[in-house]
């Protein structure tokens, strides 16, 4: 399968003057499949992905990315209203000359967005800005999406549609995808792998085993892990990137941390 | 008309060419403070030119290029908050030049006239200088377009979009540090950042497009020198500040088109 890993990272360590944001963290994304990061606040699930990006260099361990193109969906863009730029040119310039009208405005249509094509980005809501986001992420075709809490400030019925969305461009296109959520309900019903991070990686596996893992009912408290009981649903198997279905492997596997088990 | 104040006039609207553009991506990317941190260095330029006995304005463009190589390298460090740094540079390298100022003979410096810029003294070297520099940044500023624009939407995304975001920032900064030395010759020191964020200010009204900003300001700029030197020639009011004045009164005056289009 070595050979779908679209971004691999092994051993990667990250410091800011001597405080540690990323220990020793490994990370697979293949083809086809969704890999979501959860954890509290100040778990380093942004430079993570950042680092996957290579936006930011590990002080140790190594990054392979053999994906030719990425789209990227920052957790929040602060366009200045002193810099006039519209929709449709912010969405050509991800995606280079190919960025035909139509092409732009079918993009925007796909994330429920296509009344915003004409107006200034500084303009835009948070949630409409993140259509966008996601719109010129998916605009540049790409074989890894590296999305940063996609739907933040989406409305409720946006969000679970906006998921949709990302999940069938994983399945049917074999895009790989590694996203950071805290909306758990989604990660257990749409993601093929959880990786649970607070600095070092506590579990990552299979949502429903990591959801009854103890360090990850340790990290998020039992209240929203019971509440998250009714949600979760038996994955007995997973799908490949032409849709088919395959039998699952491999349960979740331990972080070097963990001391249960 | 007299031959200075054409050659005056040559020399503004060649900088009003590039500061425009340039003063853009200065106020895009909240740069204003590194113009200001430049012009109050380039004072040791002026000093060291002198006291190397070479053309004071040499001095200034090597003692620009250095902060902004400076401030470049620092990077994102973060150990040092960037205007602290800034600030720290600016005025040690002001304090310096005073220093160094008092220790000449004979002080064969006009201090007001790099204060409060000099353009009416302007020969046509200088404004050769002027054109043939404005012309190569023009061009660097043409060739790195859209890197440029991508890097002050967000450097991030321009990151993964595929361009080099380092480079961008690299060339800009030098960019600026060249054009900040020009102006100081024609609206001095204490001025020169406003030849970089008011006509771009002022162009941001009517403009929907990053490149109809950059050239509304060019416009803007050329207008604000323009009307200065007038005003200037007519009441015999010093030409630095009138040129400033006159672009700020333009800035007004956009606001308020703008605020009654809405």
């Amino acid at each position: 399968m070595s050979s779908a890993a679209l971004v691999t990272l092994r051993g990667v360590s990250v410091a800011y003057g001597g405080h540690v944001v990323l220990d020793a963290v490994d990370l697979t994304v293949e083809r086809g499949r969704i890999v979501t990061v959860v954890g509290p606040n100040g778990a380093g699930k942004s430079t993570l992905l950042k680092v996957a990006l290579g936006l930011i260099l590990p002080d140790a361990g190594m990054v392979e990315r053999p994906a030719a193109c990425i789209g990227y969906v920052p957790q929040r863009l602060q366009v200045e209203r002193i810099l006039p730029l519209s929709v449709r040119r912010f969405l050509a310039m991800g995606v280079g000359q190919g960025g035909m009208n139509s092409v732009l405005e079918a993009g925007l249509e796909r994330v429920g967005a296509g009344h915003v094509l004409g107006r200034q980005v500084a303009d835009l809501s948070g949630g409409e800005l993140q259509r966008v986001l996601l719109a010129r992420a998916l605009l540049r075709k790409p074989d890894l999406l590296v999305l940063d809490e996609p739907v933040g400030g989406v409305d409720m019925a946006g969000q679970a549609e906006l998921y949709d969305l990302i999940a069938g461009v994983a399945r049917d296109e074999g895009v790989g995808v590694l996203m950071v959520s805290h909306d758990l309900h989604v990660v257990m019903a749409a993601t093929d792998e959880v990786v649970c991070l607070n600095r070092h990686v506590c579990c990552a596996g299979h949502p429903e085993t990591v959801s009854r893992h103890p360090e990850y009912l340790a990290l998020f408290g039992p209240r929203v892990a019971g509440s998250l009981a009714i949600y979760t649903h038996a994955h007995d198997h997973g799908h490949s990137a032409d849709g088919s279905i395959l039998p699952l492997d491999g349960g979740h596997r331990h972080g070097p941390e963990c001391r249960h088990g | 008309m007299d031959e200075f104040l054409i050659r005056a006039l040559a020399a503004g609207l060649g900088l009003a060419a590039v500061a425009g553009p340039l003063g853009c991506f200065v106020v895009w990317r909240r740069m204003a403070y590194f113009g200001d941190a430049l012009a109050h260095s380039a004072l040791l330029g002026i000093v060291a030119g002198l006291l190397l006995g070479i053309v004071p304005l040499l001095g200034v463009i090597a003692v620009c290029v250095a902060v902004a190589l400076i401030l470049a390298a620092q990077g994102k460090d973060g150990s040092i908050a960037s205007d602290s740094l800034l600030g720290i540079l600016a005025h040690g390298a002001l304090a310096l030049g005073l220093v160094l100022l008092s220790t000449l003979d004979k002080v064969r410096l006009d201090l007001m006239g790099w204060l409060f810029g000099d353009i009416l003294a302007v020969d046509w070297p200088d404004v050769g200088l002027v054109w043939a520099g404005g012309l190569a940044v023009l061009a660097l500023l043409a060739r790195h377009w859209r890197c440029l624009v991508a890097i002050a939407v967000d450097e991030d995304l321009a990151r993964v979009d595929g361009h080099d975001v380092r480079r961008g920032r690299l060339v800009l900064m030098l960019m600026v540090a060249l054009s900040v030395a020009a102006a100081i010759k024609v609206v001095g020191v204490m001025l020169v950042t406003a030849m970089l964020v008011i006509p771009a200010a002022a162009a941001r009204g009517a403009a929907r497009t990053p490149e109809q900003m950059a050239l509304g300001a060019a416009l803007i700029g050329g207008l604000a020198v323009a009307g200065g030197l007038a005003i200037s020639w007519q009441w015999d009011t010093p030409s630095g500040p009138s040129i400033v004045t006159v672009a700020a009164a333009l800035f007004g005056v956009s606001r308020i088109m703008s605020a009654s289009c809405r």
